[in-house]
């Protein structure tokens, strides 16, 4: 375990703002901390990057107590904060050389890794502009490269693409999965689909608790039931899908019925069936599949 | 802390704001030292740089808080705090290296008063005839006024993350500490009045300009730059 937080509470004047948070990172994988609004994702991340002390818990970093040795954890770790601040009135290269001069980094070795980070990031054409020039999307790489300069094994990202356009986004999540190989990540949004687009791992927070710890594709598969949507121009009796294998069905309007199925093939079957024998007639079925969006929804509510 | 040193003093000098601070320090000493009829060295006709010596202080009021009030202020306003408290930087690192440019700077604003005590020198007649180990006290007891103001601003600009309340609090602490406490003193009397003169700023200034260096008041001094650094240090922690 590469990052390990244990039991984690942080108290905000009387209210528990992370009640017993627990989960873990393994080297090499995207973890997603998934939640609504105030749900505790930044606070719980502030706490593992040391910049608060929480009520109660441990955080260990590559086996290292981050609470009790920040001075050794905090290089091992590269956070880029909620909001992204930067020093707006600095320039581009010159902000991070300062960066990688504060975690220690000097001479040829801080030149190297600033000329590195300016060329992942595709920041070079920008690097002599101010930072208060630059647009949402090209900060946000100013922030990425500025924690990734000490070439962190661990890497916390808060909410880092709030506020994109559509393609700052694809750029970005494309960033983030590159700097990822080899190394431990954590990301938080609340946004369903970046978990889907980039994130191996799953935790699921609201309300301070930890509701969903699991990869990704397991949440999937536990969410892969399907639904089917029949409609006719005739009346629809729900005494007749009483026959079916379905787990459950409802109606939506008198002649529209949702059959939820574990087996969708059999239960497209089963209905062909029943309209001909009951001679109906057929206006669409429709298929759908209840996405991340709807788990995440339904968890969270 | 060599890179957060050098990036508060570029800070500084990259901006117009910082030029404009130190000139028009410069401008308002060279007025009262040389210009204005009432305080000028010229009509007093003494070769004597005390009036330096006793406007710079209130001078210093102002412009020590003017340059500390954004040190500490801004970074927690914008939020930089959080890139600076996560990195490997302990919070007296961070305090340390922030005071150590802003003496820096308080230092580069005086030097340049250097040259008013060879215009004098010149001036004097015979050439030379000035109270040396007074104007040197007097000027070591300057850059000590302005390391104990620069702590008390960087106090000031821990306390708030508004920038402007910071000045003004800074102009407020630094003022109490240097005029009122004597003035509070001159109220009293006695016992009492003796021990509350030995509080105030003006009292060790004094003590200094005289030409003395007494071991006393250069403790008493560096004793008020780590009350107020530590005072940053504890408030900081807290937040």
């Amino acid at each position: 375990m590469s990052l390990e937080v244990s039991q984690l509470t942080k108290i905000y004047s009387s209210q528990k703002v992370l009640d017993g948070v627990s989960f873990s990172v393994t080297p090499g994988r995207i973890l997603g901390f998934l939640g609504p609004n105030g749900a505790g994702k930044s606070t719980t991340m502030k706490i593992i990057c040391g910049y608060l002390a929480p009520d109660g818990g441990a955080v260990s970093i590559l086996g290292k107590n981050a609470l009790t040795a920040p001075k050794q954890v905090s290089p091992l770790i590269g956070y880029l904060p909620e909001h992204n601040p930067l020093y707006v009135d600095m320039y581009v290269r010159e902000f991070l050389e300062f960066s990688g001069g504060i975690y220690g980094l000097s001479g040829n070795k801080l030149r190297q890794r600033v000329l590195e980070m300016l060329q992942k990031t595709g920041l070079e054409p920008e690097q002599h502009k101010k930072i208060s020039q630059l647009s949402k999307g090209y900060r946000q790489r100013v922030g990425l490269a500025r924690a990734l300069i000490h070439d962190p094994k661990v890497i916390i990202l808060d909410e880092p693409t709030t506020g994109l356009d559509p393609n700052q986004l694809v750029e970005i999540r494309a960033l983030i999965k590159e700097v990822a190989t080899h190394k431990t990540l954590i990301l938080s949004t609340h946004i369903m689909q970046e978990v889907e687009a980039i994130c191996d791992d799953v935790v699921i927070i609201n309300k301070g608790k930890i509701l969903v710890a699991d990869s990704l594709e397991n949440l999937k598969s536990s969410a892969s039931e399907i639904q089917l949507i029949l409609e006719t121009e005739e009346e629809l009796d729900l005494q007749w899908f009483t026959q079916f294998d379905s787990t459950k069905f409802g109606t939506k309007g008198k002649s529209e019925v949702i059959i939820s199925a574990p087996n969708a093939g059999e239960a497209r079957k089963e209905i062909m069936q029943l309209i001909q024998q009951r001679k109906l007639n057929l206006i669409s079925l429709n298929q759908s599949k209840k996405n991340l969006e709807q788990i995440f929804r339904e968890i969270t509510r | 802390m060599k890179s957060l040193f050098w990036k508060e003093i570029n800070a500084f000098f990259g901006s117009l704001l910082g030029y404009l601070v130190l000139a028009l320090f410069l401008v308002a000493l060279g007025l009262i030292v040389w210009v204005f009829p009432e305080s000028s060295v010229l009509s007093y006709g003494f070769a004597d740089l005390e009036v330096l010596f006793s406007y710079t202080p209130y001078v210093f009021t102002f412009l020590i808080p003017a340059l500390s009030m954004r040190i500490l202020a801004e970074e927690r306003k914008t939020g930089t705090w959080e890139l600076l408290r996560t990195s490997p930087l302990s919070i007296l690192q961070i305090v340390l290296a922030k005071y150590l440019a802003l003496l820096t700077l308080v230092f580069v604003a005086i030097l340049p008063t250097l040259i008013y005590y060879f215009s004098i020198v010149q001036l004097g007649d015979p050439i030379g005839n000035l109270d040396q180990a007074g104007f040197f006290g007097s000027w070591i007891g300057l850059i000590m006024i302005g390391a104990v103001f620069a702590a008390v601003g960087i106090f000031s600009s821990a306390l708030t993350s508004q920038q402007v309340l910071a000045f003004v609090l800074g102009v407020f602490l630094c003022f109490v500490l240097y005029f009122g406490f004597s003035a509070a003193a001159d109220l009293q009397a006695g016992n009492f009045a003796y021990w509350l003169e030995e509080f105030s700023l003006s009292y060790h200034y004094i003590s200094l300009s005289r030409g003395v260096i007494d071991s006393r008041d250069i403790f008493f001094l560096v004793g008020m730059i780590w009350l107020f650094l530590g005072g940053t240090i504890i408030v900081l922690r807290s937040k």
